[in-house]
């Protein structure tokens, strides 16, 4: 098996498979029906991506691992997803902090993804950008909204960024396959993205009339399996079924 | 091969023919472009799908309905999900546009004119009611993953536009 394209492909998954079961929660909690129809499209979009990318996967594996069992039968250390996907739904502001922080990588990341020598990898970007492209619109409009808005949903905004902030510079690691993946012009090399992500977020917040955070301390860790104590317990709801009904099916 | 080309056995059109969006069922899943390739090879129809949003979840369907239908017909068939090239609202046929807008789902613009009305609310989609432009947007998504909601201004009546992808 090749083992750095499968932990590879694994790293970008699993960003999606836990942002969209973080959006999937809001379905029926949305602050609005549209809002509640927004998030949870968003959701079924990343799920979907995350198929593609499990079931192109499984195949690399080459036993009998199924796209299932791969989103839904591993332990908390072994996935592979940002500190920033796992954090939770604290008020709406903070969802649409955490997705605005996510949807300007995510596009930036799409974007030389499909270039990729590996043509499954550059199919499945190339599918996802349009989408990803409705989510960022959606994010960063609300980001300037709630910024430019009352006083206390920009207070709101303000602090859900503050808090979230930490969380960004990890986008920019490079993991061993992420190296190893760059060598065969398979891979994004995420550090190149650093520079324009944080002038396009940085530009963004100026326009919603917010602070850019000057912390100089981030978290790290997702990457390597390191998470959060949010995740085990976002784990607990996803696998649920799986865990107590083994091989179930719909 | 022109991968952007659909490659099928006009033998198979009428039955593919038959075969709709479970979502959308006045369109058929060749007005929709997701039909890329059909050939039979071998005595076995061979099919190409491409999704139209990754997390359709039609797709699955579509596919056994493909199956079905040409199983009915008497053919073997194979279904294949490919991704490459990514699916556009470009395919969606002068056909499948008119079956979608009686269905009363507004046809997706050109990107351009897209972006204008789902980032700066410019006017420009019709009421698939009333056909009025005074329509305004309600929400960038709508009841499925391919859609936003649109309420007429004029008629009041809310609809739906299938987004430009
Ligand atoms: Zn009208």
């Amino acid at each position: 098996m090749k083992e750095n394209l499968y932990n590879y492909i694994l790293g970008i998954a699993d960003n999606s498979l836990i942002l969209g079961q973080r959006m999937g929660e809001l379905c029926g909690h949305g602050p609005s029906l549209e809002t509640d129809i927004a998030c949870t499209n968003i959701s079924l979009d990343l799920l979907g991506q995350v198929r593609s990318y499990f079931q192109y996967a499984a195949k690399i594996a080459g036993d009998d691992r199924t796209e299932d069992d791969i989103a839904m039968l591993r332990k908390e250390r072994d996935y592979k997803n940002v500190l920033l996907v796992e954090q939770p739904n604290l008020n709406f502001a903070h969802t649409i902090g955490r997705q605005f922080l996510f949807d300007v990588y995510h596009l930036a990341f799409l974007a030389e993804l499909q270039k990729s020598t590996d043509l499954t990898l550059s199919a499945i970007a190339n599918k996802c950008i349009k989408e990803v492209s409705y989510h960022e619109r959606f994010s960063s409009d609300w980001v300037k909204r709630l910024g430019d808005g009352t006083s206390e949903s920009k207070e709101k905004i303000q602090e859900a960024i503050n808090d979230l902030w930490t969380y960004t510079d990890e986008l920019f690691h490079q993991t061993k396959a992420d190296k190893a993946m760059v060598l065969e012009s398979v891979g994004v090399d995420v550090t190149k993205l650093k520079n324009d992500y944080y002038k396009r977020v940085k530009d963004l917040l100026e326009e919603a009339t917010l602070q850019i955070p000057d912390s100089k301390w981030f978290q790290k860790g997702g990457k390597e399996g390191i998470h959060t104590e949010h995740l085990g317990y976002l784990l607990t709801d996803l696998q649920y079924m799986q865990r107590t009904y083994p091989n179930m099916e719909w | 091969m022109n991968k952007t080309q659909q490659h099928i056995d006009p033998i198979l059109i009428p039955i593919l023919e038959q075969v709709s969006d479970p979502e959308i069922p006045v369109l058929s899943i060749m007005d929709m472009g997701v039909v890329r390739s059909a050939l039979i090879i071998n005595g076995v129809v061979e099919v190409e799908i491409t999704p139209t949003y990754s997390g359709c979840p039609a797709m699955d369907v579509i596919g056994d309905d493909i199956e079905k239908a040409l199983k009915n017909a008497s053919y073997d068939s194979r279904i294949d999900l490919i991704l490459h090239p990514a699916w556009t609202t470009d395919w969606i046929t002068p056909i499948g546009r008119k079956a979608l807008e009686d269905y009363g789902i507004a046809a997706p613009l050109e990107a351009d004119a897209d972006k204008e009305v789902l980032l700066n609310g410019k006017r420009l989609i019709k009421c698939t009611n009333c056909r009025s432009q005074n329509t305004k947007l309600v929400s960038q998504f709508g009841s499925t993953a391919c859609k936003a909601l649109f309420k007429c201004e004029d008629c009041q009546e809310p609809f739906d536009y299938f987004k430009c992808l």
